[in-house]
């Protein structure tokens, strides 16, 4: 070897790795860093329109939190978000799981159904809100079609419309988008766990009921841990499926309005009030940044507990 | 004992529970499929044919609404600009992301751990939230209101990850290969783009396809970034046009199966990237 690594690099060499990172670094810090760094500054000044003007300490995260006309927005936002996480975890990644575990056994059919349940992973949501919003419609949407070819007239509902059905229906629709992503995560945790763990359970005579629970389940922590976080994230900046769906207000009433809504209507306006708030925007851009960077944080460490190394 | 083990699992499986997690996955290939089946069979029908009987089947020779989709809307513009954003962005992202994972894979350097952290940083951060600053940002430097807003966000946003992907591939490739061609004189760069890298383009299709993706389907930022109609990318310009057509639900239907045909065909074509790239920050 005439030239070992453990040499002291020649200053061509040095040059050479500084032109490898220096423009990644370079277009990360001014692309992220900065404008990351930057929206936490913005929150605690005013802002009139584009030009940004004094510095008013805490003012806004005040207003957001507990001011008259922001708070009480603010917070029924943040419990259709809870709403969404909670009812996703357990249809999405709960179903995820299910799903997983019977294409695990490699049936009839497996890689046509796996590929089905991946088809609307890859449309965009976009696509998918739109697809759902004619399904739902009140008259024409296929969904009441059925209801009333089946005889069920009494169960069609204006279901985008109804303040009761509304925030479900998108959830469901989420679902539909993403249940695929879960599904084929597990599976190829599943596929990791040595197939004579499973058999030994099996020849022990344990039923699937206790295999699932006590075996498959502690085994795909490791997938549970992103799958969970990663819903988390998603959950908290929902934005696309509300938005085409209900449209910027979160209609019927404010009860399918979530903190992306809020956030977007703060920062950059709607029809019914073109006021922009850079500052208000910020401070509520910085304490949702917080809160799911401090949540997400002590959910992925509990979540790791539960690992096991095999 | 290999009999016994390969003949545990059949024996263990009852028939009836076979037979229902067939009925499962059946039902559930019909519930993931089905809608897009409508979607498509609705393009071809005329909006009051979609009213009256929205389950039969469609006159296949019946493409006015393809046709007026593409002739009479904006939607080859918006296709055009998709192509050009996602293409250009997946390529900076290529460029960058193997720059950065090539020096970190095969230089030891003390900055090694700190570079390494840095992009860790800017894979966690959702930069969806700092899009205030970036909107200035953009502003400032004239790039508001053009392609080149969203190319260099989507390469931010991508970036980190095929620096961990790049950088976790060639660290596995033997240093030997590197020391051969040393020995023959042939210089770092030279190493790089010769020896190394034609060996690097598994993990380059699935930092592709894992960002190729995302940046198709993306609205948020086009949402932000573009109000010109002419620079609005594929699901932006979804949203002017299904405003447009609000009553014509043929029309509609075109649309949305003119905007979901691409990405669909290309992941039936090839599904085993697409899910191996989809999955791959999720699966280690």
């Amino acid at each position: 070897m005439l030239v070992s690594r453990k040499q002291a690099p020649s200053l061509k060499r040095q040059l050479w790795v500084a032109f490898l990172v220096v423009p990644p670094i370079v277009f990360m810090s001014l692309f992220v860093v900065y404008p990351i760094l930057s929206a936490f500054a913005y929150a605690f000044y005013d802002w009139q329109g584009l030009a940004r003007g004094e510095f008013v300490g805490l003012k806004n995260f005040k207003e957001v939190l507990f001011g008259a006309t922001m708070a009480p927005v603010v917070w029924n936002a943040f419990l259709h978000n809870v709403y969404a996480l909670v009812a996703l975890m357990i249809i999405q990644n709960g179903g995820g799981f299910l799903l997983a575990w019977l294409l695990y056994k490699e049936p009839f059919g497996f890689r046509f159904h796996r590929i089905a349940v991946f088809v609307p992973v890859v449309l965009s949501t976009i696509i998918v809100g739109f697809l759902w919003k004619l399904f739902l419609n009140p008259n024409f949407g296929i969904i009441n079609q059925a209801l009333y070819s089946l005889g069920l007239d009494s169960w069609a509902k204006p279901w985008l419309g109804d303040s009761s059905t509304a925030l479900g229906a998108l959830i469901l629709a989420n679902a539909w988008h993403f249940v695929g992503f879960p599904t084929l995560v597990y599976l190829a945790g599943m596929q990791r766990i040595p197939s004579e763990i499973i058999e030994a359970a099996r020849l022990d005579g344990t039923n699937e009921w206790q295999l699932l629970k006590n075996i498959v389940w502690p085994l795909v922590a490791p997938s549970t841990t992103i799958l969970f976080t990663l819903l988390f994230i998603g959950a908290f900046n929902w934005f696309e499926i509300p938005y085409v769906m209900v449209g910027l207000d979160g209609s019927p009433f404010g009860t399918t309005d979530v903190l992306g809504l809020v956030f977007y209507r703060t920062a950059f306006g709607n029809q019914s009030a073109s006021i922009q708030n850079f500052g208000m925007g910020s401070a509520l851009a910085t304490l949702l940044f917080l809160f799911i960077v401090v949540f997400a944080s002590m959910l992925t460490l509990w979540l790791r507990r539960r690992e096991i190394q095999f | 004992m290999t009999a016994l083990t390969s003949q545990a699992p059949a024996s263990r499986q009852p028939i009836s529970f076979a037979l229902l997690a067939q009925v499962i996955l059946i039902a559930n290939s019909f519930i993931m499929l089905y809608p897009v089946v409508v979607m498509v069979l609705s393009a071809f029908k005329t909006t009051g044919e979609i009213f009256e009987h929205p389950f039969a089947l469609p006159d296949f020779t019946q493409v006015g609404n393809f046709a007026k989709v593409l002739g009479e809307t904006a939607m080859p513009t918006y296709f055009v600009n998709s192509i050009l954003v996602t293409g250009t962005s997946v390529l900076l992202i290529l460029v960058l992301g193997t720059m950065a994972g090539y020096a970190v894979a095969r230089y030891e350097s003390r900055t090694n751990t700190f570079i390494l952290l840095f992009f860790l940083a800017g894979l966690m951060l959702p930069l969806k939230l700092a899009v205030i600053p970036l909107f200035i940002l953009l502003r400032d430097l004239g790039l508001l209101d053009s392609r080149w807003s969203l190319i260099v966000t989507y390469t931010a946003i991508g970036l980190p990850s095929a620096v961990f992907i790049m950088a976790g591939f060639l660290r596995t490739l033997p240093s030997e290969l590197e020391d051969a061609a040393r020995i023959d004189g042939a210089s770092e760069p030279r190493i790089m783009w010769s020896v190394m890298l034609p060996l690097a383009r598994p993990p380059m299709a699935i930092a592709a396809i894992q960002n190729a993706v995302p940046i198709w389907n993306d609205f948020f930022f086009p949402l932000v970034f573009i109000q010109t109609d002419a620079r609005k990318t594929l699901p932006q310009g979804l949203t002017t046009f299904m405003g447009e057509y609000t009553t014509d639900w043929g029309m509609l239907f075109a649309g949305l199966t003119i905007a979901a045909a691409p990405i669909t065909l290309l992941y039936i074509a090839l599904s085993r990237q697409f899910i191996q790239g989809m999955t791959a920050g999720a699966v280690k």
